[in-house]
């Protein structure tokens, strides 16, 4: 809305203002701008752990900033450009949808180096970074097909971008796999942080019968509505969401991007940053598993522990063929591994869900 | 597609609550509006009173006094209002957007130790036996307390600016202050009144949020819903039924958006999603068409001396 863009800009400028004044120009100063508050117990919380992280291994070496709840789109554009004329070296734009404000900024300022999570676009100086957020859906799709009694899952969309359709194939394709009658039923929120609307689309699964419900939105608001429905499992996203295990949530994906940031920040001191393209899984811990609590059977947990050992040591793919897609068209041929270029841009379902990918 | 999984009993029921935080907040600013003050900063309001409320309710474990609270809470943020714009006389526009920023920052530091806590649950009204009868039961008679209140201070609103000498008065100072004044009426302290009224609307609003809809507490939670019921006042021409009207077509949307896309209806999920919205949009072309409705003084400073 008008009222709440005018708002956030006022805020940014606000934000930035006060910032300006301690300019010494010997820090490296770091911008974060992030999509939802840092409070918000998933995503967000994360990355300014992230940021908290940085300013404790390089201590007076650097300065952070950082400008919560930015709305995608043109507005990010507006705190980016106020970051850089403060003195930013180094920008953090932490959600896909600051892809091409990113890379318009970064033109205008090419002395400052930019990076930006789980976009594809870069520029020479637009790093781009991201976690293969799948790898854990796949270990979560194996727990929910198990755990499902109704056969029904539930799954809350935030837009319909690559990185939440892999999500989505890579569940489905490890729930079918143990348990071959489950039906996804897909909720696109078309946001990345309303606990309201997340907690309407989880109640509006539940009601139609769905007793696991994987979310792909930031805010805890899902756990909450499962915890009140008493039998529905649910998964931290982004974030470990302990706080609602053992039960509903009976594990989580958690985003640990704290090496990263300091090593890119690190790099920006030492004069040695270059573009790169990032895009890290469980091995290397940018992925982490939450606890499995003991609401999951002890044979169902090792198997799930197993897998995970396996897409860490990389003996196992999460999209490992024969796999076709939603039309029945061939896509991976048997023992044939999905490459990064493919899964990167992935706009399609596998075979057996239903519904169709909002364009 | 299979439109059997979609419980239109539960609809209409969720429907209902999904609308009571519009709702409240719209009829709490429609009051202020009336009265000739425009409050942009019900959205503030609504997170404070979500903050205050769940805190309270955690604390003493009743979830009541959590509302009534939360309806302090709002009331006296928006007492800071009524001294920028009636005391100091400072403009209407900027004092209510600073006072949803003054609100998301304060409602971010309290709720600090609270995140992650459970509150305790309110329970639904007992009608006994009148909850059994299919169909009428579950959407009349199986609901929340606030509920009720919110259904029960539209008609009081309505009734009292309809019939009574109190909402002539108000509605004569939102009409016409400088006539209100000559007739000797207490311009600033009748506004003042109506601000705080509008406040704690807003507050039990909010808490109806953190303490029954989603039950948690959420940095920043309320999500715009602030921003909707300002909407909707205008979109109800500020009248009560109207409001009521508004909230439920605003909620309803939303819920069956939600369904019809759990059932893989093939409308594409854009349009579902943007069909509320596209109500809000209705409502400016509303206001552009049907200005006579909008109380006289609306947004205008008021000092005796002019």
């Amino acid at each position: 809305m008008k009222l709440k863009t005018l708002l956030a800009s006022a805020a940014m400028a606000l934000g930035l203002a006060s910032g300006a004044f301690a300019d010494g120009h010997e820090k490296t100063k770091v911008g974060f701008v992030f999509v939802g508050p840092i409070g918000d117990g998933g995503w967000t919380y994360e990355h300014n752990k992230g940021r908290l992280a940085v300013e404790e291994a390089l201590g007076d070496a650097v300065e952070t900033v950082y400008v919560e709840s930015v709305a995608e789109g043109p507005d990010s554009e507006r705190v980016m450009t106020e970051m850089a004329l403060n003195g930013a070296d180094l920008i953090f734009t932490t959600s896909f949808g600051y892809m091409d404000p990113t890379i318009n900024i970064a033109a205008k300022f090419p002395d400052v180096k930019f990076e930006h999570a789980t976009g594809y676009k870069r520029a020479d100086n637009v790093s781009t970074y991201s976690a293969r957020f799948y790898e854990g859906r796949a270990i979560q799709g194996h727990i929910a097909g198990k755990m499902t009694k109704s056969n029904i899952i539930g799954y809350i969309g935030s837009y319909p971008i690559p990185e939440v359709i892999r999500g989505i194939n890579s569940a489905f394709i490890h729930a079918q796999k143990v348990n071959p009658d489950v039906e996804f039923r897909i909720v696109w929120a078309y946001t990345w942080f309303d606990p309201a609307k997340e907690a309407d689309a989880a109640k509006v699964l539940i009601e139609q019968g769905a007793d696991v419900v994987l979310q792909h939105t930031d805010s805890t608001a899902p756990q909450a509505a499962a915890q009140e429905a008493g039998n529905v499992v649910t998964f931290g996203q982004a974030s470990d969401m302990g706080q609602y295990a053992p039960f509903p949530r009976v594990s989580s994906i958690i985003d640990d991007w704290a090496p990263y940031y300091i090593a890119r920040t690190q790099a920006v001191i030492d004069g040695t940053w270059e573009s790169t393209d990032t895009w890290d899984g469980i091995g290397p811990g940018m992925v982490g598993i939450g606890e499995i609590s003991d609401a999951v059977p002890a044979d169902v947990k090792e198997e799930a522990l197993a897998m995970k050992a396996a897409i860490a040591d990389g003996s196992y793919h999460p999209f490992t063929g024969p796999i076709k897609k939603q039309d029945g068209s061939d896509w991976l041929a048997d023992g044939e591994v999905a490459d990064d270029g493919t899964l990167a841009g992935m706009n399609f379902y596998v075979e057996g869900l239903t519904g169709e990918i909002p364009q | 597609m299979d439109l059997s999984v979609i419980n239109p009993i539960l609809l209409v029921a969720a429907l209902m609550s999904a609308a009571t935080p519009i709702l409240l907040a719209a009829t709490g600013e429609l009051v202020v509006e009336r009265a000739g003050v425009l409050n942009l900063g019900v959205e503030g309001m609504m997170i404070v009173g979500a903050i205050c409320g769940f805190a309270i309710a955690v604390e003493t474990g009743s979830p009541l006094t959590g509302f009534v609270a939360a309806a302090v809470g709002g009331a006296v943020l928006s007492l800071l209002f009524a001294f920028l714009t009636q005391v100091t006389l400072a403009n209407q526009v900027a004092s209510g957007l600073a006072l949803t920023l003054f609100g998301l920052g304060l409602s971010a530091l309290l709720g600090q130790g609270y995140v992650g806590v459970k509150p305790p649950r309110i329970s639904d009204i007992g009608f006994g036996p009148l909850a059994d009868i299919p169909v009428i039961g579950p959407i009349l008679f199986s609901h929340d307390p606030i509920l009720y209140f919110g259904i029960f201070l539209v008609a009081g609103v309505w009734a009292v600016l309809k019939f009574t000498r109190v909402g002539l008065i108000l509605r004569a100072v939102g009409e016409n202050h400088d006539a209100a004044h000559a007739l000797g009426y207490k311009v600033v302290r009748i506004r003042t009144l109506a601000i705080m009224f509008g406040g704690a609307c807003a507050g039990m609003g909010g808490a109806y949020i953190s303490l029954i809809r989603v039950p948690q507490w959420t940095e920043g939670m309320t999500a715009g819903v602030g921003w909707i019921a300002l909407a909707l006042v205008v979109f109800a021409s500020w009248k009560p039924w109207r409001v009521l009207l508004g909230a439920y077509l605003f909620g309803g949307i939303t819920q069956l958006q939600l369904n019809l896309q759990g059932a893989g209806v093939a409308i594409p999920v854009e349009y579902l999603a943007m069909s509320p919205y596209v109500i809000t949009i209705v409502v400016l072309v509303v206001l552009s068409a049907d200005k006579s409705a909008a109380p006289g003084s609306l947004g205008r400073t008021f000092h005796a001396s002019h």
